[in-house]
């Protein structure tokens, strides 16, 4: 877990210097609920608190529960959503290891669905002219949930570009009138195309220490990108292209840190293909038809309930023994 | 076979309570608890839905031919529902108009069958109207726990739209614990309904093991009948 918090801190850098102090401030704010609860929670259930903190599992739940939402959160939205995170989706199903859902995304779910507006809350990119918030302001923001003199939220926040892609095709445009405008770079928001290369990074760390498998990451980034692929040659102008999707939301983050938990996820080779490509299917369908502008969470929940059944149907050939043979122990073979 | 007035009472207040334990007539239970008001006047019509009908079934009980005693069960029960369909449209519009097709739905809640098979055609009149005055009052109790959590989460008020209920001063008797646009929406949708009643449960369940002293009275006969008849 160690190894998943220093992969993480690239990407988080590069968000809080494109989207301001809040980022950090939430992932403090996060860590220190997650621990506090876990603590809590151990201590209600009589295990040896310590040890059972020791594993820093709530320190990367708070974490991503904290890059999940946007900077400029409340912070009763962190504490609502760690307190689900941690309380009912982690140890109401028995603590670490036996949680069939990952607990950051069932916390982010839970204030999405809830707080719709406090979760729309995501500052400009500060490539942009705006001035932006201080380290100060921006604790009295995320501390009292409204912001610092005069200031109006529509001043400081502004559409992510998923939003944006969204509002602009419902509103009839084509895809290439809305990603003419200014704060589109090459794929996406220019923000949003550093963050997701950041987090790449450390994700790529984590392939090369062994810490996660690749089948996951790429299975979820091709399950996006060749759908997204598909209809954008079909009809670019109300498509938007793969490279947009992979590079828009969480998907990196999404595809490295989250759907590749280790409890909540398959655990066989061809379950991993299949769980991360279903996820990756499931982002660009929601995405596209569905209500919410992204879906990495719904996606990873949906595909959580499906791991075991994946698991079951893809265990792979004992070996020494013919597909379908006589199991271990048994010597008629 | 033959509980005392108490065991009836406490079975059905608690030990056997239709939405905790025999969890019976989930799908009222879970659509209609959004607020108190709701879950109080849908919890009247039960409660009176089981009591009448358990009298009628328990009057008919040596004349009602085992073959054909369910359907007979259930025109008594939907001859009763349609009256106080009736009646709720007469007095409480404004609530009958919220509570729409779940009125008449009390007719298919398996808790107010199931305690016409399970209790009131084998025991005297006086005992099942007990039973089903009991099974409703644990009923609406639960719908009433649901409703205030869900209310007092999901909005942030107690008892609103209670002039739906008992006239315009039910007004004053609404309270607003904090700013409604900060609502925890969760609490109001189909989800927050099943979490909501998984804590009752729980909290149910610990409590009755915190509290287990007495040992429970010997073979629980009717639960066993009553979760034969879901």
């Amino acid at each position: 877990m160690q190894q998943v918090l220093m992969a993480l801190v690239p990407g988080t850098l590069a968000m809080t210097w494109f989207f301001g102090w809040g980022v950090l401030v939430n992932v403090l704010l996060g860590v220190l609920f997650a621990v506090a609860f876990e603590a809590a929670m151990v201590a209600a259930r009589k295990r040896p608190v310590m040890a059972t903190l020791a594993d820093n599992s709530a320190i990367v739940t708070g974490w991503l529960f904290a890059l999940a939402i946007p900077p400029l959160a409340p912070f009763w939205v962190t504490l609502i959503g760690i307190a689900f995170a941690i309380i009912v989706a982690k140890h109401l199903y028995g603590g670490l290891g036996y949680n069939p859902f990952n607990p950051a995304m069932v916390g982010y779910v839970v204030v999405l669905v809830s707080f719709p507006r406090e979760m729309a809350l995501w500052p400009a990119p500060s490539t942009l002219p705006e001035s932006p918030l201080t380290l100060l302001q921006t604790l009295q923001t995320v501390l009292t949930g409204s912001l610092p003199g005069a200031q109006a939220w529509d001043a400081v926040t502004r559409a992510t570009p998923l939003d944006a892609m969204r509002e602009g095709l419902v509103s009839g445009r084509t895809v290439g009138e809305i990603t003419a405008s200014p704060l589109f770079g090459s794929f996406t928001e220019t923000g949003w195309e550093w963050v997701g290369n950041f987090f790449l990074l450390g994700g790529l760390y984590l392939l090369f220490r062994r810490i996660i498998h690749w089948h996951i990451p790429v299975a979820v980034i091709l399950g996006v990108a060749i759908p997204a692929g598909f209809f954008w040659l079909l009809d670019p102008d109300s498509f938007a292209s793969p490279a947009f999707h992979v590079f828009s939301g969480a998907v990196i983050i999404g595809a490295f840190f989250i759907a590749t938990d280790p409890v909540s996820a398959s655990t066989t080779p061809l379950g991993r293909i299949l769980y991360g490509a279903g996820i990756g299917v499931l982002i660009f369908v929601i995405r596209t038809w569905g209500g919410y502008p992204d879906a990495v969470a719904f996606a990873v929940l949906l595909m959580n309930m499906v791991a075991p059944t994946l698991d079951h149907l893809t265990r792979p050939r004992i070996f020494g023994r013919t597909r379908g043979g006589p199991p271990p122990g048994d010597d008629r073979a | 076979m033959n509980p005392t007035l108490t065991d009836i009472i406490r079975d059905g207040l608690w030990n056997n309570n239709p939405g905790l334990v025999q969890l019976l007539g989930l799908c009222p239970l879970l659509a209609i608890s959004g607020t108190m008001v709701n879950a109080i006047g849908l919890g009247i019509a039960t409660t009176l839905t089981l009591l009448l009908s358990n009298v009628l079934v328990s009057l008919i009980r040596r004349h009602a031919r085992p073959e054909i005693r369910i359907p007979v069960y259930v025109l008594i029960i939907a001859s009763i529902v349609t009256a106080i369909e009736l009646a709720m449209n007469a007095w409480f519009h404004g609530l009958f108009l919220i509570l729409g097709i779940f009125i008449p739905l009390i007719v298919t809640n398996c808790a107010i069958i199931g305690r016409a098979e399970a209790f009131a055609s084998r025991n005297s009149v006086p005992r099942a109207a007990l039973d089903g005055l009991m099974m409703g009052l644990g009923f609406t109790g639960v719908l009433i726990a649901l409703g205030a959590l869900r209310e007092v989460l999901g909005q942030g008020t107690l008892m609103d739209n209670a002039h739906l209920l008992f006239g315009e001063w039910g007004h004053a008797m609404t309270i607003q614990i904090y700013p409604s646009e900060h609502g925890f929406l969760l609490a109001l949708l189909p989800p927050g309904a099943f979490m909501a009643m998984g804590l009752l449960i729980a909290a149910k369940n610990w409590i009755d093991q915190h509290t287990a002293t007495e040992p429970e009275p010997a073979a629980d006969e009717s639960r066993a009948e009553a979760s034969e008849t879901t």
